[in-house]
């Protein structure tokens, strides 16, 4: 018994060591060196909660912090959708495969390659506007990523356009484990399609639901990549979010303790609803 | 029966539909990367290329060095899946198959950094990187990639469909855990092990904002950095760009296609 435990801790101590340096020891020295001035060429000094003071003053974090809560707009939409587009692929149709394989290559492509397609559909005589003037939808070409109330919103539709595979398929395997006597049960009773769907499938869902939208929420709330690939902060800093703050002053401006005060700050709002939904949506023991 | 073809022509409408937002995007850069002729934001746009050839490509060969920012995928590709499914299945083993003190908190701990948020880490992770000197390297890279609590739950419920009469036949020929481990349990999960390979090779190949901190020199930068490079430096036209972006995605989507199943089953495993 006792080499076995000792044998165990071998196997298991490459990846905890691993584990320890690059995900824990990140956030607690992370949290730490938020409080300080630290730098890698000087002594550190705990400086309190300045570098917080900083960067709630600073107007560019302000607005990722608001760009942020704005993210989660898309949460709903992401959800909804991706329970749609798999109750629509889960069908047994010749060529659904292939149709499953199209919305989930999104997924599949590098951000920097999204940015740079995404920037030729969005620009000004883009293919976008060519369809929306060809409908009359617009009377002039709009400029998607260079007007500053429209930007964000190019991007959430781009992040959407990513992530929204991905929660297909989680929703995919959920339904495909519903039993399907379950199903025609509900058929012999005279449930109709809409009948079945509420009463038995999304209940049948519910865990997966649960999760996909706490991984939403903490995906919408860590927004930064399509930023940095589409229009990195601007124009006039209207795309900035928390995080993308972060990176922009830890990695270009090498400030890192206000770059660590700020993911700290996103790390907060992540922990804390992570805890919420944790504790409020459980599913319930009957 | 006619109320039965209509609902079927309605639905294959609908998947078309969604299937062209998803798609579109592709198409339009393939096209611009193979037109050599007329002007690229022209109005009609073009959705068929145009004298189409392979001009652009070669001139993606001229400008970047592209083939070395291939070799540069490949091996960090290469490096992360090996290492992950090493280190991922030696520590998937004792959580599914040995009793110990601590196992429950070890498993706590893993699963806890399913929730932390890991893209804060990278700012630490950097000074982290740069105190071991590994700025610059591939081992940079690939280091705080290799072990994700998503693989080693994965392979923990690989091992855990294995049957115990196997293991309790070994013990009592007296072998070794690690001869267990290695000579019975690993041969009996490849099918998983290929899962996480597979998910972990298109991971890696696909990561940008990582890479794109530690390695610094553009010669060494992998090709989802090195492709953004294009766009910046040399000012190339559009239609280069989008050669440059076609060779980035053809081989992630030749092995996302022909692998299919195995990101399924990967999901499948996730949801469990």
């Amino acid at each position: 018994m006792r080499r076995q435990s000792l044998q165990a801790w071998l196997f298991l101590a490459p990846a905890l060591v691993l584990l320890a340096a690059f995900s824990f020891w990140p956030v607690g020295y992370g949290s730490y060196l938020a409080f300080t001035d630290f730098s890698l060429i000087r002594p550190t000094q705990w400086v309190g909660l300045e570098n917080f003071e900083y960067i709630f003053d600073n107007e560019m974090f302000v607005t990722g912090l608001k760009n942020s809560l704005l993210f989660l707009l898309m949460v709903p939409f992401v959800q909804v959708g991706a329970i749609a587009l798999a109750v629509l692929v889960n069908n047994r149709l010749p060529g659904i495969r292939l149709f499953r394989a199209a919305y989930y290559v999104p997924v599949v492509t590098t951000v920097s390659v999204v940015g740079i397609m995404w920037g030729f559909m969005f620009h000004e005589q883009g293919t976008l506007n060519y369809v929306l003037t060809t409908l009359r939808l617009v009377n002039a070409p709009v400029g998607w990523l260079s007007d500053d109330t429209l930007a964000l919103f190019c991007i959430m539709f781009v992040t959407l356009w990513r992530g929204l595979g991905w929660y297909m398929v989680m929703y995919l395997a959920a339904l495909q484990s519903v039993p399907a006597d379950m199903q025609e049960a509900a058929i012999l009773d005279g449930a109709n399609r809409w009948q079945r769907f509420w009463k038995i499938t999304i209940p049948m869902l519910r865990p997966t639901i649960m999760v996909c939208s706490i991984l939403s929420v903490l995906a919408a709330l860590k927004a930064y990549q399509e930023v940095d690939v589409l229009t990195q902060g601007g124009p006039m800093n209207s795309t900035f979010t928390a995080l993308y703050y972060a990176y922009d002053q830890g990695l270009k401006h090498l400030k890192l303790p206000r770059a660590l005060a700020a993911s700290f700050v996103v790390s907060v709002f992540c922990v804390g609803i992570a805890v919420l939904c944790l504790r409020y949506l459980k599913p319930k023991h009957r | 029966m006619k109320t039965r073809t209509f609902q079927a022509a309605g639905h294959y409408l609908l998947l078309c539909a969604i299937a062209l937002v998803c798609v579109f995007p592709f198409w339009w850069t393939l096209v611009t990367a193979l037109s050599t002729e007329g002007n690229i934001f022209a109005f009609p746009p073009t959705f068929w290329p145009k004298s189409p050839s392979l001009a652009n490509f070669e001139e993606v060969f001229r400008v970047i060095p592209i083939l070395s920012f291939f070799k540069n995928s490949v091996l960090i590709a290469a490096f992360t899946v090996f290492w992950k499914l090493v280190l991922c299945s030696l520590a998937a083993y004792p959580l599914a198959r040995m009793q110990f003190r601590g196992r429950r908190l070890v498993f706590g701990l893993i699963l806890a950094t399913l929730v932390l948020p890991s893209e804060v880490n990278f700012l630490v992770n950097f000074i982290t990187v740069t105190k071991l000197s590994l700025v610059d390297t591939y081992a940079g890279v690939i280091l705080p990639n290799v072990v994700t609590a998503v693989a080693i739950l994965l392979l923990k419920q690989a091992f855990e469909e294995v049957p115990q009469d196997l293991i309790d036949a070994a013990r009592v020929d007296g072998a070794s855990e690690w001869i267990i481990f290695s000579r019975i349990m690993l041969p009996l999960i490849t099918p998983w092990l290929a899962t996480v390979g597979i998910l972990t090779a298109v991971e890696a190949w696909n990561e940008y904002i990582w890479p794109s901190i530690v390695m610094s020199k553009p010669d060494e930068f992998p090709l989802s950095v090195g492709v953004l490079y294009l766009r910046g430096t040399f000012g190339s036209s559009t239609r280069v760009i989008a050669a440059g972006t076609v060779l980035t995605i053809l081989p992630t989507l030749a092995a996302f296609l022909f692998t299919q199943r195995f990101f399924m089953r990967g999901m499948d495993g996730a949801v469990k």
